[in-house]
């Protein structure tokens, strides 16, 4: 009875294979000879993207099922995915973390790729192509985090619209053409759901099909060995003769550690999903509460601080030339460099050059969790003054504090290591400034800080300043003039 | 050989080069057919001019002298899909005598909701914080010019703003 079920199975394989030829396609891309050192961990980065790539497109499917791309009910289909469809929270939470997995780990694959010297002769096409694919990856994550269709969606496109406003000339076209209309409405997340469920998928598949193909037509980068330099001449000929001599088959030996890795990352993924669940929405997306701080994904929070901190004179341009100058430099780094040494041992520059953008990058993205720019715009009512700064203080001093809490200096200046990060930590500037230095930096600002000589009565200041001179610690001196006698006349 | 099997007759270069150009010709103007509109379609938004309209804000009365408050409309031109995103909201600044400034809520930086904050005086963005005076103007921060202002107007007691664009620096209100 087995052999006979064995049988049949195999005669109708047979028939599917003499009909299809499928195997016969298949075959020669698992048995291609890859170089023997290149079945390693370091290699398996690429195949993980592409497994969260299917796991993002299977649990993506699954949740168009229910979302509602109208700017009415995207809200609401999104709670009842979290709340009541069957597995619609877990779905929803692996599509997130999977979102976040695919950016990491395809990070991880350029930056191996680029210090392994995998993009030189002959396989800047396959970088490029990468490149792209990096591109869409990014759109795909921005796109889904409107999606969301919450209140960070909402200013998070207020934000791309005003960044795409300061093109010159034709600011308010591209502004109209992403919105699909005057303002960020209906119009704009059914734009924004075609490109996201459409449009970059499509160019997604693509792609990866072309990236792919360029990898079997080109062999798998060989490990890159100090002094054995890659030469237009002879470098395909070299490749040729290591994979023969000393090549194994891609199936099995080099791609267990890829199936290990893929499993990997859809386990993480999975476990990451079923501890922290999904990802909003938070607040609805009605734009007269307008008490909100709008704040992007991780993959954009670099960004969203690198506009934080650029010179106010430098942002359109850098805006408007920067994120085009970065991309065509990637797009030119094979054709730069495509010969010679591949070894990052033997790249100093290139090594220098990837920690340098990662620690910026990082760094960048470490102060948009922090956001030490923003106001901290509860902190004037919510925050206590700590009673090291009201004891034994006289009236007018404690007058001074209560206008120091309720003209929102704390939104922007700290006192014990709470409230707003915006401007100096004010716990010493008694030791830092005389009382005409207080008073005149209070009324008329300067060095980011707003004026306040038209919104404080003289008494107010008066008192204000007064508070401001206790705050130095004990036994420090307070600020004063040079003129001032080092010890002042009792 | 079999006698229905006749090799093909001859057909002259000059045919199936037509043929060829006709088959390529067609096939272009299709393109061209189906590309027209669907790339008009696509870029339709860019052009849409003239969205803006005089939006009632309510009474005046609804303002007090001194004050500033938050007012909301409903975008004139809004989809019957658009939900809670059909609406904006602005800031009212009565400063007395009848005379009124209305802002646009979207920080001049980078579009970000600021808020009013009596007290000072100010108006504080969330985002990468901007600061404004009462009036308007820029006070710190990243933003390159002060809030967008509404063009308004009162007509038997309420009081008008002409709106329904996202204020930009390319397009302010």
């Amino acid at each position: 009875m087995r052999k006979l079920v064995a049988d049949s199975i195999s005669a109708v394989a047979r028939w599917v294979e003499e009909r299809a030829g499928l195997g016969a396609a298949i075959t020669p891309a698992m048995d291609h000879p890859v170089p023997r050192r290149t079945a390693s961990w370091w290699y398996t980065f690429g195949s993980a993207t592409l497994a969260l790539f299917v796991l993002q497109i299977a649990t993506g499917i699954c949740l168009a099922f229910v979302y509602v791309p109208s700017a009415d009910k995207a809200y609401e289909s999104l709670l009842y995915l979290n709340y009541e469809a069957p597995f619609g929270w877990f779905l929803r939470a692996v599509h997130f973390w999977g979102s976040n997995a695919m950016v990491a780990v395809m990070t991880l694959h350029m930056i191996q790729v680029f210090l392994w010297g995998a993009h030189k002769y002959p396989r800047e096409m396959t970088w490029v192509v990468g490149v792209f694919l990096f591109l869409c990856t990014l759109g795909m994550a921005f796109t889904g985090q409107l999606m969301r269709w919450d209140q960070d969606a909402y200013w998070g496109l207020g934000i791309g619209a005003s960044i795409a406003s300061r093109t010159p000339g034709i600011g308010q076209s591209v502004v109209q053409l992403i919105l699909g209309g005057p303002i960020i409405a209906g119009r704009t997340l059914s734009r924004v759901f075609t490109a996201h469920v459409f449009l970059i998928p499509g160019i997604l598949i693509a792609l990866t099909g072309l990236h792919l193909w360029l990898v079997l037509r080109l062999g798998v980068n060989e490990w890159p060995m100090p002094g054995r330099l890659v030469d237009r001449e002879t470098y395909k000929r070299r490749y040729e003769e290591e994979v023969h001599r000393d090549g194994v088959p891609f199936f099995p030996d080099a791609a267990r550690k890829d199936m290990v890795a893929c499993g990997l990352v859809i386990l993480i993924v999975f476990v990451c999903a079923a501890i922290f669940g999904p990802f909003g929405p938070h607040g609805v997306p009605d734009p007269t509460i307008i008490d909100t701080a709008p704040k992007p994904d991780f993959y954009f929070l670099a960004l969203f601080a690198l506009f934080a901190l650029l010179p106010a004179w430098t942002e359109t341009v850098l805006l408007l030339f920067g994120p085009p100058l970065a991309i065509l430099l990637l797009l030119t780094v094979p054709f730069l460099a495509g010969t010679g040494e591949k070894s990052w041992t033997r790249r100093p520059v290139s090594v220098l050059g990837v920690i340098l953008i990662v620690l910026t990058v990082t760094t960048l993205a470490g102060l948009g969790v922090v956001v030490p720019w923003s106001p901290v715009m509860s902190a004037w009512s919510g925050v206590p003054t700590p009673v090291q700064y009201v004891q034994g203080r006289t009236p007018l001093e404690l007058q001074g504090a209560l206008v120091f809490q309720n003209k929102q200096c704390r939104n922007c200046h700290s006192l014990g290591g709470e409230g707003g990060r915006r401007g100096p930590a004010l716990e010493g500037i008694a030791t830092r400034q005389t009382r005409d230095q207080l008073i005149r930096q209070v009324l008329q600002g300067g060095g980011n800080m707003p004026a306040y000589g038209k919104n404080l009565s003289p008494a107010e200041v008066n008192a204000l300043v007064a508070f401001m001179q206790t705050l130095r610690p004990p036994n420090v001196p307070p600020a004063r003039t040079a003129t001032e006698p080092v010890a002042p006349k009792k | 050989m079999c006698p229905d099997h006749q090799p093909p007759s001859p057909k002259s270069p000059g045919r199936r080069g037509f043929l060829f150009k006709l088959g390529l010709a067609l096939n272009v103007l299709g393109a061209a057919l189906v590309g027209i509109p669907v790339v008009g379609f696509i870029l339709a938004p860019m052009h849409r001019v003239g969205g803006k309209s005089w939006i009632k804000l309510g009474p005046v009365a609804d303002f007090p002298a001194g004050e500033t408050r938050l007012a909301t409309f409903v975008n004139p031109g809004s989809a019957h899909w658009d939900g809670a995103t059909a609406k904006t909201a602005c800031w009212v600044r009565h400063v007395g005598a009848g005379q009124f400034q209305v802002f646009a809520v979207n920080c001049a930086h980078l579009g970000c909701p600021v808020r009013w904050f009596a007290q000072s005086r100010l108006f504080m963005c969330p985002c990468h914080g901007g600061v404004y005076y009462e009036d308007g103007a820029r006070a710190s921060g990243p933003p390159p010019r002060g809030l967008f202002e509404y063009e308004l107007q009162i007509r038997d007691g309420e009081l008008y703003v002409r709106g329904g664009q996202l204020p930009t620096l390319a397009g302010p209100v």
